[in-house]
């Protein structure tokens, strides 16, 4: 469903994708894991039709993102990592307008916008002016207003940033359903439980290279199964076992206090590029 | 070539039926101080005019509704500017399928429903000053071409633009001395020949001097019509271009 060959992106002193390529299958949520500025968002630009590739192509449904956008916007919904919602709109206004710019008439829109605010819960804040909502609600918003015209491909860049927990596993309740939808789904996040939860593949992106790519339980096992995390100096030391035992004795034999846990992602990125997901820097 | 043009124009719709009031009261401030000023307080005793006295006012009135309507065509790029750098809702409408043009449309078409309705409060004003004038198709013929102008232009140069500062910056170097020089407050046939002749230059002298010929009855200055029509041709091709261009 989603191509990418070859892709390149170079923005003024830096290179932003550097020759990704990489196959999404239809129906598949997608995690694309990656720190900030390792080009998740300039991958969901080109998709999506915001920024253009130096070379190499994207592909939706088979369709070229650069040759025949009109064509691939129709099949895409795209929920932003910035809230770009109408303030001074009500949600339903905003479905609203959503829907007409993709060309749905006045039956499909009423159906349509009733559908989704009932699916995340927001039917009793239709008539609420967006300025009027919690973060939560504006990405609950963003979310079924990308939805409205019923898209094949949906793009959720970071959709959960900045969330607490609570609101955090109320969405991913909703794109686990959208998924079993049939949608297919691309997610870009640095929420490592968020891509183990959702996930049905994952790729790491590092400095605009796929830097590994497989289901998490893949990913996660070909580093071991538990972790000990150790305290040295003001670094955090990690190191993987496929043995628990193996893994007890390794952390009680070292010179302070230890953690023992399983593996995650976290784990996966660091093996792969030796560095820490959350902030990109160097371990 | 202009697909979703109607959504555009909608949303655009919607954001003024909102906030109806408080822009038909903005609009109304600064024609309000003009027709105070110039065309009540000073006119009749001869300093502003020219000597006209209190005819001044009826010849005013046609030159702010020319004004009126190129500020608020104008105001769709503040618009533009706050959808692209503080909501970044332009985004919501390029990851659309909305051609370029259907795009420079729709908000081109906002923009002279506002400067519409920025026409209507100044001919409003002026009825409550007791100023009656001609308004046969030719003077909206007149105001909508400028509108259409201006209009055209602020959403081409609002995609060059890298902030929301450098807006303010174009409208004080180019539209308000427009506004001052483009014949509103005097008749610019009274200037030196070669001031009178770059004032020719700029688009609102021409619908300051069409809408005042229509309005006062006057032989209609078609030659002024016909260059309207034609920069706002230019100015909305380059609209379309910049709409087209405006990635990353």
């Amino acid at each position: 469903m989603i191509r990418l060959e070859n892709l390149h992106k170079r923005y003024a002193k830096r290179d932003a994708l550097c020759g990704v390529n990489l196959h999404v299958s239809a129906g598949e949520l997608f995690a694309y894991l990656g720190p900030n500025g390792a080009g998740k968002t300039t991958t969901v630009r080109i998709l999506t039709g915001l920024s253009v590739p130096d070379s190499g192509r994207a592909l939706v449904d088979g369709l070229d993102v650069t040759r025949e956008p009109a064509r691939v916007k129709a099949l895409c919904g795209v929920c932003g990592q910035t809230i770009n919602l109408d303030q001074d709109l009500t949600v339903a206004e905003n479905l609203e307008v959503h829907g007409r710019l993709f060309g749905m008439d006045a039956p499909q829109l009423r159906s349509r916008a009733a559908e989704n605010l009932e699916r995340l819960e927001l039917a009793d804040r239709a008539r609420s002016l967006v300025r009027e909502l919690s973060g939560g609600l504006r990405r609950r918003v963003m979310l079924a207003r990308a939805l409205m015209h019923g898209p094949r491909v949906l793009f959720l860049d970071e959709p959960t940033v900045g969330l607490d927990p609570a609101i955090r596993r109320k969405l991913w309740a909703a794109i686990r359903a959208i998924r079993e939808g049939g949608t297919t789904i691309l997610l870009t996040t640095h929420y490592i439980e968020e891509a183990e939860f959702l996930a049905d593949r994952v790729a790491f992106l590092d400095q605009g290279r796929v830097v590994a790519l497989g289901t998490p339980q893949e990913l996660m096992e070909a580093q071991g199964v538990w972790a000990v995390d150790m305290l040295e100096g003001t670094d955090m030391r990690t190191t993987c076992f496929r043995d628990r035992a193996e893994a007890q004795d390794f952390g009680a034999a070292g010179p302070g206090s230890f953690t023992l846990r399983r593996v995650n992602l976290e784990d996966v990125f660091h093996a792969t590029t030796g560095r820490k997901l959350a902030n990109g820097a160097a371990a | 070539m202009i697909q979703g043009w109607k959504a555009v124009y909608y949303r655009e719709a919607l954001l003024l039926r909102r906030r109806f009031w408080k822009t038909l009261g903005t609009m109304c401030v600064s024609p309000l101080l003009y027709i105070l000023a110039f065309g009540w307080a000073m006119a009749p005793t001869g300093q502003g005019g020219g000597g006209m006295g209190a005819d001044y006012l009826r010849f005013l009135l046609p030159g702010l509704a020319a004004m009126s309507s190129m500020t608020q065509a104008w105001a769709i790029a503040g618009e533009i500017n706050v959808a692209r750098f503080y909501w970044r809702i332009f985004e919501e409408i390029q990851a659309a399928p909305v051609a370029p043009g259907g795009y420079v449309l729709g908000e081109v078409l906002a923009g002279m429903t506002r400067a519409l309705l920025g026409v209507l409060a100044v001919l409003g004003l002026g009825f409550v000053f007791g100023v009656r004038l001609t308004l046969g198709p030719a003077f909206w013929l007149a105001l909508m071409l400028n509108a259409f102008f201006f209009a055209s232009l602020a959403v081409g140069l609002a995609m060059h633009i890298k902030a929301h500062a450098d807006q303010a910056l174009l409208t004080s170097f180019v539209i308000t001395p427009m506004a001052f020089l483009g014949g509103t407050f005097f008749p610019v046939e009274r200037l030196p020949v070669v001031v009178r002749e770059l004032l020719l230059l700029l688009p609102l002298t021409h619908a300051s001097r069409a809408a005042r010929a229509a309005a006062t009855g006057a032989e209609l200055p078609t030659l002024s019509l016909v260059i309207l029509l034609t920069v706002g041709a230019f100015a909305f091709v380059f609209a379309v271009k910049s709409v087209a261009r405006a990635k990353d």
